[in-house]
């Protein structure tokens, strides 16, 4: 292998590329929408006008003149404080499971089950709030629920040293059985109560003030953010990712870190699952179909490597607000459901498919 | 004068802004051994890349029996005769001998394979080399490694090769299977084969090779003839410069003990080991390649189970254990396996470093960042790693440098006992110099180091004492003045006085 002489400055700039990266991937993909819908609205004035040809493109010309003074319905609605209030309350249950899946995913795990745990939990949070417990329990246990789950997770995998893909598929049916058992194979209408503020829209037609939720996805970011990148526990998630044997080999505990990493995954499901209990206020066993997959891509996007050793909180953040983009401007854009999975299974691969080339091409500068 | 099989001309190649190679110049007859010698890092793999269709020169030419030879690919060049067989083996375990002999050339005719004649082409290709004992339906990965190695320079010699390039073939050999190579060595010579024979052992190299070419930072600096030149001489072309001492030894003084082990044994192997280390102590473990070596360190270390015996810790039985646990007691493991065990490849120097101590970089479990690197720049310093910095990951570094990265988490620890296995591996003789002083420094302060290594010179110029360990049982120790490369071959085949 040619050994590197690459300066410390070259290196110093590769890293914020890297750190940037993401947010690049998020700018492009607002203004592309921006760019859409710019022309998509300069194309239906000019239906209006009936110009063709020539005509077109100088009538085109004149429009973009014209609309300085700002008749553009579809753009201004896209970049506007209530449609980014809107993807953010959007982003909220993919982002909070991307907490707890990055942390799985850097560790080399996988978990299946989210989808699942996000509907039993919010089945237990309605049922709960039915039979009047104080919300302030309801939450609690809600929560408890999806940490239990993932706790069993991680028993499973560590305890007879299971690949997590299957146990967590097992557990994806066990979780979602079981919410249907508890709702009675229907959904639980939850009485109002706090929990419905907690993802609750008020003022739609601004940005502020965002509900409560939004800040608390936001917050347990920064949270999980120092936790993987500054504290032993984090660095121990990251060997055991990078390498088992070297973990096992360094004297790290790597049977009970995965246990605890599952487990407290699992809280951020039934986090996500209290969040999604708040938006429907009701219980629904059938809700969140596939979330996990979703989430995974939102983690993927963010620069992780399924295999394990890298990832970020904020790069899945920003995944999983690409994600809510995508959906939201294919919806201005008036696209059809089935469209918007193209483009989002075509966004994946790309966004990966770019990391293993820079990665390539940083090993071999 | 005859025509060069191989002729390389000025080549040059760059990736990126490293220059990998400088201007190289070699030339290989028909039918001779050739070394190809240098540091790691001076253009040996590049080269090889070139020459067996991986990389394109820059610029350059290269003859093969004296017309233009341009590889576009290493197929392309294995059917132009020039065939290569690298450090780690390039077999597929799952698949049966025979498969692996004949992949990607299968015998076939419509997308079928012909059965009979890919058996036949495999058992005549291991009948010439004199290994038709070798069965062709065991998978590879159920076989030793010297008979994987045989597999793989089978299938290299399946297309009529002419000139074949050999990296580091005998690494991960014993020396039986090594003599046994060599046997087979000099007869694909005799038959007109050339081979680039590519090693860290000069002293092999001095037994096989008829003349070597030296190349030092993506130069070709010297060649000559094997048995006219002294290894002093190759040594010094390598390095540019003179290496005293080979095996520098610091005087060191014997404690109390440290590690006592007592008939222990593994499932499998070991089958009984029986020794005791003192501070101060480097005591040496010899032995063939399955001997058990492995397994005693890491049945020692709490990595695999301890069927019966005792392990002593100082003058405490401490028998099962845990890695974290034998860590906390003070004993360092360092793997054999610096890719799959040693090191987190794509993480940092620094969390490498670290990885079993993160307590003086940190607090309340929060890890200080700029300490963090203050600490591992003064290991690196300490340990001499070229390297950007303490963020680079340690996948990127030269395999001694990463050797010394796995070293230097001992180092950090401070461990007391040290369970070195084959630390100085696949690197290159600079690096291996100033392992053996940092071995020598340690136990000249007191620590007490159990030093597993195939190599017989290193041993016998770095122990204090040495033990062989045979088919899975040691039970003698002695002072290495009563020890010669001889006797202990002899005593690693069982075949003791």
């Amino acid at each position: 292998m040619p050994r590197s002489v690459t300066t410390g400055t070259s290196s110093k700039i590769r890293r914020l590329l890297n750190i940037l990266g993401p947010f690049f991937g998020l700018l492009l993909v607002v203004v592309l929408f921006g760019i859409l819908l710019y022309v998509q609205d300069i194309r239906s004035e000019m239906e209006f006008d009936g110009a063709t040809g020539f005509n077109a493109f100088v009538e085109t010309a004149r429009s973009i003149e014209l609309k300085e003074d700002g008749t553009f319905p579809g753009l201004k609605a896209f970049i506007s404080g209530a449609n980014f209030k809107i993807i953010f309350i959007q982003t909220v249950i993919v982002a909070i499971g991307a907490l707890g899946m990055t942390m799985i995913i850097v560790s080399g795990g996988i978990d299946l089950s989210v989808g699942s745990v996000v509907a039993l939990s919010s089945v237990v949070g309605a049922t709960l709030l039915v039979k009047e417990f104080s919300p302030a329990t309801t939450i609690l246990l809600t929560i408890l629920a999806g940490g239990g789950i993932g706790l069993i997770n991680g028993l499973t995998i560590a305890g007879l040293r299971m690949m997590p893909f299957i146990v967590t598929l097992g557990m994806m049916g066990i979780a979602r059985g079981l919410a249907k058992w508890i709702a009675g194979n229907q959904t639980v209408n939850s009485p109002p109560s706090v929990v419905n503020a907690i993802m609750a829209m008020n003022e739609p037609m601004q940005f502020f003030p965002l509900p409560p939720g939004v800040w608390i996805a936001a917050l347990l970011a920064v949270g999980m953010a120092v936790i993987i990148r500054q504290t032993v526990f984090g660095r121990h998630v990251f060997a055991i990712g990078s390498n088992e044997n070297t973990a096992r080999l360094c004297g790290i505990r790597v049977r009970s870190q995965k246990v605890l990493i599952y487990a407290i995954a699992g809280l951020f499901f039934g986090l996500a699952g209290l969040m999604q209990l708040s938006r429907l206020t009701q219980g629904d066993p059938t809700v969140a179909i596939g979330l996990e997959l979703d989430i995974i891509a939102a983690v993927v996007i963010g620069g992780a490597s399924l295999s394990g050793g890298t990832g970020s909180i904020l790069g899945s953040m920003i995944g999983a607000l690409i994600m809510a983009i995508l959906r939201n401007g294919s919806n201005q854009m008036g696209w059809p459901n089935y469209m918007q999975e193209i483009i989002i299974g075509i966004v994946i691969i790309l966004a990966v498919g770019l990391d293993r080339f820079r990665q390539k091409r940083n090993q071999a500068a | 004068m005859t025509i060069p099989r191989l002729r390389m001309r000025a080549v040059h190649k760059s990736f990126g802004a490293t220059k990998a190679l400088r201007g190289v110049d070699l030339e290989v007859l028909p039918g001779e051994v050739h070394a190809l010698i240098g540091e790691n890092g001076a253009g040996k793999s590049t080269l090889m890349k070139i020459l067996s269709g991986a990389h394109a020169p820059d610029s350059g030419t290269i003859e093969l029996d004296g017309k233009p030879f341009s590889p576009a690919n290493p197929l392309r060049a294995r059917h132009s005769g020039v065939a290569m067989i690298y450090q780690e083996l390039n077999l597929v375990p799952h698949l049966s001998i025979e498969e692996n002999i004949l992949l990607g050339e299968e015998p076939s005719r419509f997308g079928w394979i012909n059965r009979a004649r890919r058996r036949a082409i495999a058992a005549n290709a291991l009948a010439e080399l004199n290994h038709e004992s070798i069965p062709l339906d065991a998978p590879v990965s159920s076989r030793p490694v010297a008979e994987q190695q045989i597999v793989e320079i089978a299938r290299a010699l399946i297309g009529e090769s002419k000139v074949l390039i050999m990296d580091e073939p005998t690494s991960s050999l014993t020396d039986v299977d090594t003599q046994n190579l060599f046997l087979l060595i000099r007869r694909l010579r005799e038959k007109g084969v050339s081979i680039i024979y590519i090693s860290h052992f000069l002293e092999e190299c001095q037994q096989v090779c008829d003349r070597f070419t030296v190349l030092r930072d993506g130069e070709s600096v010297g060649t000559g003839l094997m048995s006219e030149t002294s290894l002093q001489h190759i040594i010094r072309l390598m390095v540019g410069r003179e290496i005293e001492d080979t095996y520098p030894r610091q005087p060191h003084t014997l404690g109390e003990t440290a590690l006592k082990l007592e008939n222990l044994a593994g499932r499998g192997k070991p089958r009984s080991v029986t020794l005791s280390l003192r501070k101060g102590e480097i005591l040496g473990i010899a032995g063939l390649i399955g001997a058990g070596r492995t397994e005693t360190l890491r049945a020692c270390f709490g990595l695999d189970q301890v069927e019966s015996g005792k392990v002593w810790i100082e003058s405490t039985e401490r028998t099962r254990s845990t890695p974290s646990e034998r860590l906390k007691d003070g004993i360092g493991l360092l793997s054999e396996n610096r890719k799959e065990e040693g090191l987190m490849l794509n993480r940092s120097l620094a969390d490498n470093l670290t990885a079993t101590r993160y307590g003086p970089a940190a607090r309340l479990g929060f890890i200080n960042s700029r300490r963090h690197r203050e600490i591992s720049l003064r290991l690196m310093e300490q340990l001499e790693v070229k390297a950007q910095g303490p963020d680079q990951t340690v996948g990127e570094l030269s395999g001694g440098n990463q050797q010394k990265i796995a070293l230097g988490r001992l180092l950090h620890h401070d461990a007391d006992v040290l369970l070195l296995d084959e630390p100085t591996r696949g690197i290159d003789v600079g690096s291996k110099v100033q392992i053996y002083r940092l071995i020598g420094q340690m136990a000249a302060s007191g620590k007490a180091i159990l030093f597993v290594s195939s190599y017989l010179p290193e041993l016998l110029g770095v122990c204090d004492t040495i033990g062989v360990m045979c088919r899975g049982v040691l039970s003698e120790v002695r002072p290495v003045s009563e020890w010669t490369e001889h006797s202990i071959i002899a005593a690693a085949i069982g075949h003791a006085n």
